[in-house]
């Protein structure tokens, strides 16, 4: 038998829990990564991707919570580890990046410092010798001097710097798996090809498994090999990024990337009114009976507005969610 | 018909000529040890009636201070702004009120720019009332058809801005900017709050709009597919100055200036997977400018003569594509990654 993949998510289920009612705000999310993989998860606020990392991590709190399935993790679930097992997997074999790295990051407390600390709790380092370490790891994200930037506060960085040291965190002690939440958004777009390409290319050198978080098409195309899209708590739509973008089996999938004004289009075509998708993201209260999609669908039918679509298997190994895919 | 015709000096409708707005910074309660921070130093742009002019940079670089010096938000340093054939900046200035009328704005934030407090109707009533309307009915009237005119119900003017979402927000807010019949808006990012999916409604609205009411548009972004969809002309701006502006063709397809070229090829494509194009470190700061080019630290074909002052000047051609490059002519054309040929075939 193969090897069991990297993480392996399992009908994942996570409730909103409001006091008086429980609401799916993810339903039925199944997917994996295997090592050294690049897999994106797309889709617009409130569709439930960024709970669904959390939840890969045991970052879920209150009101927040895993209803049903199961998250394995080289082969071992990890939902009901004991929290100091819990731990030290988090920063150790799973880290994780966040889009506001000013938040994210010890605003009293020198970079240099935090660096260090994932060798000493993770790797049981001297502070003399994590501090060492951690001038190398802000070498290997390319900050400029680092031996004197270990001493600087996060206030003292740019965005695209601090982005750098969220990174070395994160990769300080050589994860097998990098959760990078929109990672880019608060950037320039100048900075965020930088930061983007050094993402990718230490991970590539490391053998480190990517799963990259975005609302942004073109960047998930651009960093992952296989791309599932999420809409109002469910995947509809899985594939390799090529198939997924340029032949798209589901209408979601396909009426973004179709409204996208993509750079060139104009030059090439003419001006041509955007295609759009009618109405609104549904909030999670109000996630529609069958397939939550139908609403704002150009091919729902009765079906749709019935029955809740299951997964299907398409010929070229994607899966769709949809009774009309293409 | 999209594209603007070239015409004569009459078809200007706003005029900015050396506008400059600087910031003392820091310095104790003596002013010792003050600095500049030059925000804007030294920008021309010219908009013509129904043209939509794309201006475009990264964080910092001064376009929104650009914007709220049009507005009348921010007293220029230096400089003069030409709105409708009148002076707008100094002694002369018009008051803000006439300046409301002639000039609006739709921010970037649909959740901030909003009163919560306020109902659909107030906020765009409250505009007409200062400006002299006071008549009940036709009030009513100009509401009920802007709310139209934006794709909203008239009996949603009683709503408040929580019952909205992002999109129709954002409808909200173009109303509010278009109620006193402006001549121009200036579109500060405005759809990139929005979810991906109603992007393309807030696009063909503002396009529809600006046709059916005859409105010239400035339309600030850093969203370059935005860009090149929206725009007549595009100017570039970078660290306070303009680098390069053009026909919006010229600058997606000959890019001249190397920040420009850059800019185009850092934007990831969902159908075209490539390299991004990266530049070496990140912007500089105002305060602290570098000598000769301001992109010259970053730039990948800079030469010693770009390294030292003065700084390259604004190089207009005859077809109106100018650029602020010192190798400009060798470089021009060059994308960092491939050229747009790979575009065409894959959609």
């Amino acid at each position: 038998m193969t090897a069991p993949p990297l993480i392996e998510v399992d009908g994942l289920r996570i409730d909103l829990d409001d006091g008086s009612r429980r609401t799916a705000a993810v339903e039925g999310v199944s997917f994996r990564i295997d090592r050294g993989e690049t897999f994106g998860l797309v889709g617009e606020s409130g569709c439930g991707k960024s709970i669904s990392a959390l939840a890969l991590i045991g970052l879920l709190r209150r009101p927040l919570s895993i209803g049903a399935g199961a998250i394995r993790f080289d082969g071992r679930e990890i939902q009901g580890l004991p929290a100091a097992e819990q731990r030290a997997l988090r920063g150790n074999r799973i880290a994780m990046i966040f889009q506001e790295p000013m938040t994210a990051l010890n605003p009293v407390s020198p970079i240099g410092r935090q660096i260090a600390e994932m060798f000493v709790l993770h790797q049981g380092k001297s502070w003399r010798e994590a501090d060492r370490l951690a001038v190398e790891a802000l070498a290997s994200v390319r900050v400029p001097a680092p031996e004197r930037r270990v001493k600087d506060y996060p206030h003292q960085l740019s965005g695209g710097m601090r982005q750098r040291v969220m990174i070395a965190i994160a990769l300080a002690c050589g994860p097998d798996l990098l959760i990078a939440d929109e990672p880019t958004t608060a950037l320039d777009v100048t900075v965020q090809a930088e930061i983007i390409e050094l993402m990718r290319n230490l991970c590539a050198e490391r053998g480190t498994a990517i799963l990259m978080i975005s609302h942004d098409l073109g960047l998930v195309a651009n960093v992952c090999r296989r791309v599932a899209v999420m809409y109002a708590g469910r995947i509809v739509e899985e594939r390799g990024s090529d198939a997924l973008f340029r032949a798209s089996a589901h209408p979601y999938t396909k009426g973004l990337v179709d409204s996208l004004p993509r750079l060139g289009t104009r030059a090439a075509l003419g001006r041509s009114k955007l295609k759009e998708i009618a109405g609104v993201v549904p909030a999670i209260a109000d996630f529609p009976a069958g397939c939550r999609f139908n609403p704002r669908c150009m091919q729902a039918t009765e079906i749709c507005r019935s029955t809740a679509p299951e997964t299907t298997r398409l010929g070229d190994g994607g899966l769709v969610r949809c009774h009309h895919h293409a | 018909m999209h594209d603007a015709a070239h015409g004569s000096a009459d078809d200007v409708i706003l005029r900015v000529e050396d506008l400059a707005v600087h910031y003392p910074i820091g310095g104790g309660l003596r002013g010792g040890g003050r600095r500049l921070l030059r925000a804007v130093d030294g920008v021309d742009l010219e908009l013509k009636r129904g043209e939509c002019l794309g201006l475009v940079g990264e964080s910092g670089c001064g376009k929104s201070t650009v914007a709220l010096s049009i507005l009348g938000l921010q007293t220029p340093t230096r400089g003069r702004i030409v709105l409708d054939g009148q002076v707008v900046t100094g002694g002369q200035s018009l008051d803000r009120m006439a300046l409301a009328r002639i000039v609006q704005i739709v921010f970037q934030d649909p959740y901030a720019s909003l009163n919560p407090r306020q109902s659909v109707r107030r906020t765009l009533e409250a505009p007409l009332r200062l400006h002299g309307m006071t008549a009940k009915s036709e009030i009513d009237g100009r509401i009920e058809a802007m709310l139209s005119h934006v794709g909203l119900r008239p009996e949603q003017a009683g709503r408040y801005p929580h019952e909205f979402s992002g999109g129709q927000r954002q409808r909200i807010g173009i109303a509010r900017a278009l109620i006193l019949n402006p001549r121009i808006v200036i579109c500060d990012e405005p759809v990139s709050a929005l979810d991906v999916s109603i992007r393309a409604q807030i696009i063909n609205l503002l396009l529809e709009l600006k046709e059916t009411l005859g409105l010239s548009y400035i339309m600030i972004s850093h969203d370059l597919g935005v860009v090149e969809h929206m725009s007549d002309r595009v100017a570039v701006m970078y660290l306070g100055r303009i680098v390069e502006s053009g026909d919006w063709r010229e600058i997606f397809e000959r890019p001249a200036h190397p920040y420009t070229q850059t800019l185009i090829s850092a934007i990831p494509d969902p159908l075209r997977r490539a390299p991004l194009a990266t530049t070496r470190g990140e912007p500089p700061s105002p305060l602290n400018p570098p000598d000769g080019c301001a992109f010259n630290p970053r730039c990948r074909h800079a030469e010693a003569v770009c390294r030292r002052a003065p700084a390259p000047s604004l190089d207009v051609r005859p077809d109106g594509h100018a650029v602020r490059c010192w190798r400009a002519d060798e470089i021009a054309g060059q994308t960092v990654a491939e050229p747009s040929a790979a575009f065409n075939g894959s959609s």
